[in-house]
């Protein structure tokens, strides 16, 4: 079992052992109490799979952790698509902000 | 069964706050014995069958913290305000309050192999939380899916055209 405390990084190393990410940002919004994370997650192995198996991939590969915190925020993207967006946009876009007010997320100690 | 919320046009129209208006009664969810803790994380042939009525009892079922009017967590109400922007038929609409009963709370995580609230479901499929809704709502896939499936208010005289951006 996953351990009590689970930071940017050990999301970080999870994802990158477990699902072979290249890239990965990961920010905790909870203030510091690691129950709230949104996180970008650039991975080979999303390729060919819809949103919905990319993030049935994710929920898999870190299925202890994701039942320890309470707010999971992910998006998923290949190396391509990745690349892709970074051109568009000029830069990185970074995770998803969605399910925050002002970057916190609300509801958390419900 | 579950309480089921159902929700004004107006409300799933826009669907910021509104004074707190709590679902309707609420048939308690029957819990026959406590069970112990072990027993608890296996979903038991009953609340599968309830979920299972549930997730049947509209063509879009949405799983949520809080109901429609007052959602109690942000990925909720980020996820029923799509609903709304979408034009979803709130005749065609329920939503369930996991906080009101913790066996759904949990039987439901486990029923769509999936982690997290909220949870929508069209037409009994399960399509995602609430990153994928958006993501959806925001690639025009959830416009094409709702449309697909005949879910949307048909547009009447009524103003307030603006549904999607």
């Amino acid at each position: 079992m996953a351990d009590q405390s689970i930071t940017e990084d050990s999301i970080k190393a999870a994802l990158a052992d477990r699902l072979k990410a290249i890239h990965v940002e990961v920010q905790d919004m909870s203030g510091g109490c690691g129950q709230a994370f949104t996180t970008l997650i650039v991975s080979p192995e999303f390729a060919g799979k819809n949103s919905l198996k990319r993030h049935r991939l994710v929920n898999a590969a870190l299925k202890d952790e994701i039942a320890l915190i309470h707010a999971w925020t992910a998006r998923c993207q290949t190396p391509d698509e990745w690349a892709r967006d970074k051109a568009a946009s000029g830069g990185p876009e970074g995770p998803s902000f969605e399910g925050t007010s002002d970057g916190k997320v609300t509801g958390v100690d419900q | 069964m579950f309480s089921r919320t159902i929700i004004s046009r107006q409300l799933l129209r826009q669907t910021s706050s509104i004074a707190a208006r709590p679902a309707a009664a609420r048939p308690a969810f029957s819990t026959p014995q406590p069970t112990s803790l072990l027993f608890r994380r296996l979903l038991s042939d009953q609340t599968r069958q309830a979920i299972d009525k549930a997730v049947g009892s509209a063509p879009v079922v949405l799983f949520m913290k809080g109901t429609p009017e007052t959602p109690q967590c942000g990925f909720s109400r980020a996820s029923i305000q799509v609903l709304g922007l979408q034009g979803v038929d709130p005749d065609k609409f329920a939503a369930f309050n996991v906080l009101e009963d913790s066996e759904l709370r949990e039987g439901i995580k486990e029923y769509s192999d999936w982690p997290t609230i909220p949870q929508l479901y069209v037409d009994k499929e399960f399509v995602g939380g609430c990153d994928i809704i958006v993501s959806m709502h925001q690639s025009g896939e959830l416009a094409k899916l709702l449309d697909e499936k005949r879910v949307l208010v048909k547009e009447e005289g009524e103003a307030e055209g603006a549904k999607t951006e």
